[in-house]
């Protein structure tokens, strides 16, 4: 969170990743050296959003963001479109670099310094707002790739699955509720079903913090009630992060007693209680003024 | 979980491994020419040919059809192990040449008085078959390498390796080069001391052709059969989603695409000693666009069909030149259309959907 604890963090990660190379990935070594370049959630918050600024030809998508997160926590943004909610995401995921600023995982991990598949790797799952998913693989398939595991290519090459891998993988199907549908090519499922399949394969990773961007887009309104379920089902053993403009299914996470962030051209307009940012009159004239 | 192949498979396999090994050699050398049986010598090159096409074809089905990068440049890497193997018959005419000389031809006759540097080696047959794998590997590795890390994709990247083979037939035309110009090798007399226009060795070329080939179909479909296949699928159906999995793709596009830069060119080194010439017209892009012809008129991501698009599409070609020659690019142009209109899924897509019907 300070810069020298992320500094600290950041070194961490380097001896963690060297010491890791030198012992060849052997479990032994593996295990004891797994705290080491691993996020610190000690202080409560598990991601740290400050002050970030991303300018596209000059326009400010993200203007002085600054953001917190806490473990555990589910918490809805809104927004009007272009308010920079998916930027917002770019930054945190690696996609996007801010041109100031500082995002950190725990209070440790500086996730600017890392790469898009680093950042996957060390607890950040992320849901685009198109279900995105391996269209010509099955269902059981898509899971799998997304399964927690060495992610190189000699890994890859000779991986097996254990009993228990195919356990967890029964576990997210059922919990998705796509059993029947296992071995069914993913391309044909439908729109919100692959909906399903996308945060499946979040959950797969195990990540500590998810970031669902509009996830019940183009549901049906019994799948979103169920959306709601399985997130409310998370809370508490991952941090979510939902970006949603369907106030009725923000209504239903908040249960009338979380935080909801408004974002507005690039910075957060309100924070507070759902009832509260939708008596704002600076939210409602954003919302409504257009 | 899925298995490297079905018990159909294993009998095709079977098969496809007796035709090559046992009823080409017979049908050719043990049965009499007169007889109706017989399987001439000019059908022995063509299917030694063809064959050599069809490796390059698998090979582009793993990095076209599962990967779903279209390489444009695949020629180049075919051609440069071809020239790695000619460059070792080449010092094999030894003295036999129209110049009586130590330097192969081309080289009396430019004047050159010893063998320039990047030949030191083609004396020596295991180091020249080293260079085979060796030269379009580190070729593809490096400009793999670059492009991927770049994020080069699509379209872009296909136009790049197009002009990547281009620019290197330009390099291979120039004398001072030190590949024959435009000539390339030919003329070609041994390979390890054994005459090579016997019809025992044409036989013995065929066979290791095919033998070749259907030990890189098994490497190829224990590839895609694993995890790592898989990977390279997701990559091809949506890579970002691979990026936010945790997965780098750079690793994964970088090997495969290297594995199958190597593939062409050992189909190359097979290639020079059958049909005795190789030049740096298989360099050119119409070279390079005919190997992703083939993989999506067998169809593409099925690994067998990309080979039976291989056969079937030179299998007419050889045919039309002989009783259509002027016909034969029109009739090109139209499968090609064909296929893109109405099987997507190529020849091998057609028998499937037939029989789930």
């Amino acid at each position: 969170m300070t810069p020298d604890l992320m500094e600290a963090g950041a070194r961490a990660r380097a001896a963690y990743e060297e010491r890791r190379a030198k012992a060849g990935g052997r479990q032994a070594a593996f295990r004891r050296l797994q705290a080491l370049g691993e996020p610190d959630f000690v202080h409560g918050v598990a991601l740290y959003v400050e002050d970030i600024t991303v300018s596209f030809d000059g326009f400010k998508a993200l203007n002085a963001l600054t953001l917190s997160v806490d473990v555990g926590e589910l918490r809805c943004i809104i927004g009007p479109n272009g308010a920079g909610k998916t930027t917002m995401m770019d930054c945190i995921t690696g996609k996007t670099q801010p041109d100031s600023g500082r995002v950190s995982f725990g209070s440790n991990i500086d996730l600017l310094r890392l790469s898009e598949p680093q950042i996957a790797q060390i607890g950040v799952g992320r849901k685009f707002q198109k279900p995105t998913v391996y269209e010509q693989l099955t269902v059981f398939q898509n899971l799998e790739l997304a399964l927690k595991a060495d992610r190189r290519v000699r890994a890859a090459l000779f991986h097996r699955l254990s009993g228990v891998q195919l356990d967890r993988i029964g576990e997210v199907l059922a919990l998705i509720h796509l059993r029947e549908e296992a071995q069914r090519t993913a391309g044909l499922l439908s729109h919100g079903q692959k909906q399903w399949l996308e945060i499946g394969m979040l959950l797969m990773q195990d990540p500590k913090l998810l970031l669902l961007d509009e996830p019940v887009a183009g549901m049906t309104d019994e799948e979103t009630e169920r959306t709601a379920e399985l997130f409310l089902s998370l809370e508490g053993k991952h941090s979510l992060v939902v970006v949603e403009h369907d106030m009725k299914f923000v209504d239903q996470l908040t249960e009338g007693r979380k935080k909801v962030t408004v974002l507005h051209e690039g910075s957060v307009l309100a924070e507070g209680l759902l009832s509260e940012v939708q008596a704002n009159d600076k939210v409602v004239e954003v919302y409504l003024g257009r | 979980m899925t298995r490297l192949l079905g018990p159909k498979g294993w009998a095709a396999l079977v098969a496809a491994s007796l035709t090559v090994v046992v009823l080409i050699p017979l049908l050719n050398l043990g049965v009499p020419a007169g007889s109706a049986f017989h399987l001439s010598d000019f059908h022995v090159s063509l299917i030694g040919k063809i064959l050599c096409y069809a490796i390059c074809a698998l090979a582009m089905d793993l990095i076209w059809g599962y990967t779903g990068i279209l390489s444009l440049g695949h020629g180049l890497f075919f051609a440069l192990g071809g020239y790695a193997m000619g460059m070792y018959l080449m010092r094999q005419i030894g003295l036999e040449g129209n110049y009586k000389s130590e330097l192969p031809d081309f080289m009396v006759f430019l004047n050159w008085k010893e063998l320039p540097w990047h030949w030191s080696l083609s004396d020596s047959f295991v180091a020249q078959m080293l260079l085979v794998i060796a030269v379009p590997g580190l070729l593809a590795f490096v400009f793999g390498y670059f492009a991927f890390r770049s994020r080069i994709k699509g379209v872009y990247f296909s136009i790049i390796t197009q002009a990547l083979t281009f620019a290197a037939m330009l390099l291979f035309f120039r004398n001072e080069t030190g590949f024959g110009g435009n000539n390339g090798f030919t003329d070609f007399k041994r390979i390890l001391d054994v005459p090579l226009a016997t019809p025992g060795m044409r036989v013995v070329l065929c066979v290791l052709t095919g033998a070749v080939l259907i030990g890189f179909f098994l490497m190829a479909r224990a590839i895609v059969t694993s995890k790592y296949g898989r990977v390279l699928q997701a990559i091809r159906d949506a890579e970002t989603r691979v990026m936010f999995t945790g997965y780098n793709p750079l690793a994964y596009k970088l090997s495969i695409w290297t594995l199958s830069a190597v593939m062409c060119g050992v189909a190359g080194a097979l290639y020079v000693p059958q049909v005795g010439i190789i030049n740096p017209g298989e360099m050119s892009p119409a070279a390079s666009i005919e190997i992703a012809i083939w993989a999506a008129v067998g169809g593409r991501a099925t690994l067998i069909g990309p080979i039976v698009g291989a056969f079937f599409v030179n299998g007419a070609k050889s045919w039309f030149t002989v009783a259509f020659p002027e016909y034969w690019l029109f009739f090109l142009g139209a499968l090609f259309i064909a296929v893109t209109l109405f099987l997507p899924h190529g020849i091998v897509g057609l028998f499937r959907r037939r029989g789930r019907e």
